[in-house]
């Protein structure tokens, strides 16, 4: 035989690139994506080690599952010289079309080498959290379903430890997804230090992380379009958050990246009202941990009518009773969150608020200037509903202006109202909804609280 | 009357458009973007160079030419090739990210947002032979699509493959003066065709300039008359 031959024919049976194998494993890629030619996929392609699927199949995008109409469109295609449909749903990705092969790994399954020991965390659990931990524990073994339903403040990223720990110790592949980067940022860094002897990688857009084959992912919803099957745990952080919520195709994300057996678990303090209902008629199952973890009560919401808000903005006035409630905070020197309904309104207010700047979604100096609120430098901050999640300040004061509004749910009330007295030091404070007329929303907010407070003193979760 | 619903191309917002006695009869061309998005576009105005059509600023002028555009025709390997560039838009952060998203993401569909900017432009312009930009076959094979042209197949503009790249590098990453001293990159296809012919060449982005002046001198030695150039964002 010529020695100098490359024929693929010459390649033996069981032989494949292990190097392609942990770059595909568990993935479904575009070749762009993949660091090897077009050559080595189709040899993997011929001995059964790749398979490859085109990327828009009837009325659907393969990765990412959208079918509205209004987000494909046709074009003269110069790569297969015909008319040719692309999803402009996950454009951003690259281009997916009827002519664009997606591969994905389907040889022997990549071996992670997972230590006897991985786990090195020796916090201590409240009450409620060790039930929550118990239980999300064995759904990880049993490849079960599991809501845990935790007030804000419960200390949820803990309840996961014992199970990510049994789960990786019985060979399972873990994933923590998140609607928000934010969150993958915060993660990351304490899974690494409570998992200190595995690789953890952390998935955004952008991440140094994004070849990484770890036993255990922290990532945005988003990147799970990058994966097919991986998954054995699915555990999904704030599964209520915008967007995943709003966007059913991150929901098809969820489904696509994890194994048809995996077990799954949904994080959040407020579940949308269908998981609520799947809940209370037993067809999910659920824990839940009513009392943060200093074991006192969450400071229930007051409200306050202010009149027609938004007329009053207009003349350029700040009703009365916002203007009292905020000077007496500024007098105490108690650092505040005024939450506007929109951009607008707030935009509209805020040169009547003198000293107290403000912050939304797309602002350049957000994270600054909610660092200069915890640091004291500032006495207050005017905000849309970008900051109902995720921001600790101590001895915080809330208040919700215009809390009739459409774009308060009680979700995201609920949300605003535990940013307050999260702290051992200052587990109390005040929150006001101000309103010109009652919602629904409002009324089941402080429901929702008062229900849970209830239910932790009934299992002696609270303390006096 | 009531509302048409579609979806804004750009941040695919919905977009109520009130449906009048007009829009209904008059047949206006649909508009693919909301209100909102076609503010962000910052139309090129007031006083510009008189070949590449750069707003003029006093620090950088000598009457009628920029600075950078006088170094061109000062220099006699490139003088008096190009006759005139005209571009509509400013080359801002949102067009930046639009046509980024147009051509290295591959989304087509934004070429029917930027062709009708060009149009009435166009039918300014006096030409025999209209064309583009070609991209290299490895490029075009790559991306599905050249950026240009589809701006013109979208106008139901007839063009014609007067170019062909030699050159396969990528512009982007090379800097002004690496791009001035690039050997020829362009081949023209048909010397007949455009003999004594003044011709339009489009393309997305005037950076340089260093592209359409390669181009518009190939075409000019090889036998045409006139060369004006044509893009979107500068």
């Amino acid at each position: 035989m010529n020695p100098i031959s490359h024929s693929p024919l010459s390649i033996p049976q069981q032989a494949y690139s292990t190097e392609l194998q942990h770059h595909l494993f568990g993935r479904q890629l575009l070749a762009a994506e993949i660091p090897f030619s077009l050559d080595v996929l189709e040899t993997h392609i011929e001995q059964g080690y790749v398979a490859k699927t085109f990327g828009i199949e009837l009325d659907h995008c393969i990765r990412c599952g959208n079918q509205d109409k209004q987000l494909f469109y046709t074009f003269p295609c110069a790569i297969c010289r015909q008319l040719c449909t692309y999803c402009r749903s996950c454009i951003m990705m690259g281009r997916v079309s009827e002519c664009t092969p997606l591969y994905t790994w389907t040889g022997p399954a990549y071996d992670f080498h997972v230590p006897k020991s991985v786990m090195n965390w020796s916090g201590t659990l409240s009450e409620g959290q060790q039930t929550a931990s118990d239980r999300v524990k064995q759904v990880i073994l049993h490849q079960e379903e599991l809501l845990v339903w935790a007030v804000c403040g419960a200390g949820k990223t803990e309840v996961l430890f014992a199970g990510i720990e049994a789960g990786l110790l019985a060979g399972k592949r873990i994933c923590i997804a998140t609607p928000r980067t934010d969150v993958v940022l915060e993660l990351a860094p304490r899974l690494k230090k409570a998992f200190p002897f595995i690789e953890v990688a952390a998935l955004y857009g952008g991440s140094d992380d994004r070849h990484k084959l770890a036993p255990l992912t922290v990532a945005t919803i988003h990147q799970l379009f990058r994966f097919k099957e991986a998954f054995d745990a699915m555990i999904i952080d704030e599964v209520d958050a915008f967007p995943y919520s709003m966007d059913p195709s991150l929901h098809y994300a969820v489904q696509k990246a994890k194994k048809q057996t995996a077990a799954t678990i949904y994080l959040t303090a407020t579940p949308s009202r269908q998981m609520k209902k799947q809940y209370r008629s037993g067809k999910l199952q659920a824990v839940t941990i009513p009392a943060r973890y200093h074991r006192q009560p969450i400071p229930v919401p007051e409200m306050k009518w202010c009149g027609n808000w938004a007329k009053q903005f207009q003349q350029k006035k700040i009703p009365r009773p916002v203007q009292a409630w905020v000077n007496e905070r500024l007098q105490s020197k108690t650092p505040i969150l005024l939450f506007f309904p929109s951009i607008a309104v707030m935009e509209t207010a805020r040169p009547l608020f003198q000293n107290l700047p403000a912050v939304y979604a797309e602002h350049p100096s957000r994270k600054e200037r909610v660092q200069a609120l915890r640091d004291g430098e500032l006495q207050g901050l005017l905000t849309t509903t970008i900051l109902e999640r995720g921001v600790t300040i101590e001895r915080l004061e809330v208040a919700v202006i215009g809390a009739e509004h459409e774009v308060f749910t009680e979700s995201a009330l609920v949300q605003i109202a535990g940013r307050v007295g999260r702290s051992f030091a200052y587990p109390t404070g005040s929150i006001t909804f101000f309103h010109y007329g009652k919602s629904k929303a409002m009324v089941e907010a402080i429901r929702h609280i008062t229900s849970m407070n209830e239910e932790a003193r009934k299992r002696g979760l609270l303390d006096g | 009357m009531g509302f048409s619903m579609a979806n804004c191309y750009i941040c695919y917002e919905k977009m109520r458009k009130p449906i009048t006695w007009t829009s209904l009869f008059l047949r206006q061309p649909k508009s693919r973007i909301c209100s909102n998005c076609e503010a962000k576009f910052a139309w090129i105005s007031g006083e510009t160079c008189a070949i590449c059509s750069r707003e003029l600023d006093e620090s950088f002028r000598r009457e009628q030419l920029c600075l950078d555009c006088l170094r061109w025709e000062n220099n006699p390997e490139w003088a008096g090739y190009l006759t005139k560039n005209v571009s509509l838009f400013h080359y801002n952060d949102f067009l930046k990210e639009l046509i980024a998203k147009y051509k290295y993401r591959g989304d087509y569909a934004l070429a029917e947002v930027l062709a009708p900017f060009m149009k009435e432009c166009l039918q300014q312009l006096e030409y025999d032979l209209i064309t583009v930009i070609p991209l290299s076959k490895d490029r075009l094979q790559e991306r599905g699509f050249n950026q240009a042209q589809a701006l013109l197949d979208i106008l139901q503009i007839n063009s014609t493959e007067l170019l062909t790249r030699i050159h396969t590098e990528k512009q982007s990453k090379k800097s002004r003066q690496e791009r001035i001293n690039l050997p020829q990159i362009f081949r023209v296809t048909s010397r007949t065709a455009i003999q004594g012919k003044s011709v339009v060449i489009v393309d997305d982005i005037y950076t340089t300039g260093s592209t359409v002046r390669h181009a518009a001198k190939a075409l000019k030695l090889a036998g045409a008359e006139k060369i004006e150039t044509m893009t979107i964002a500068r």
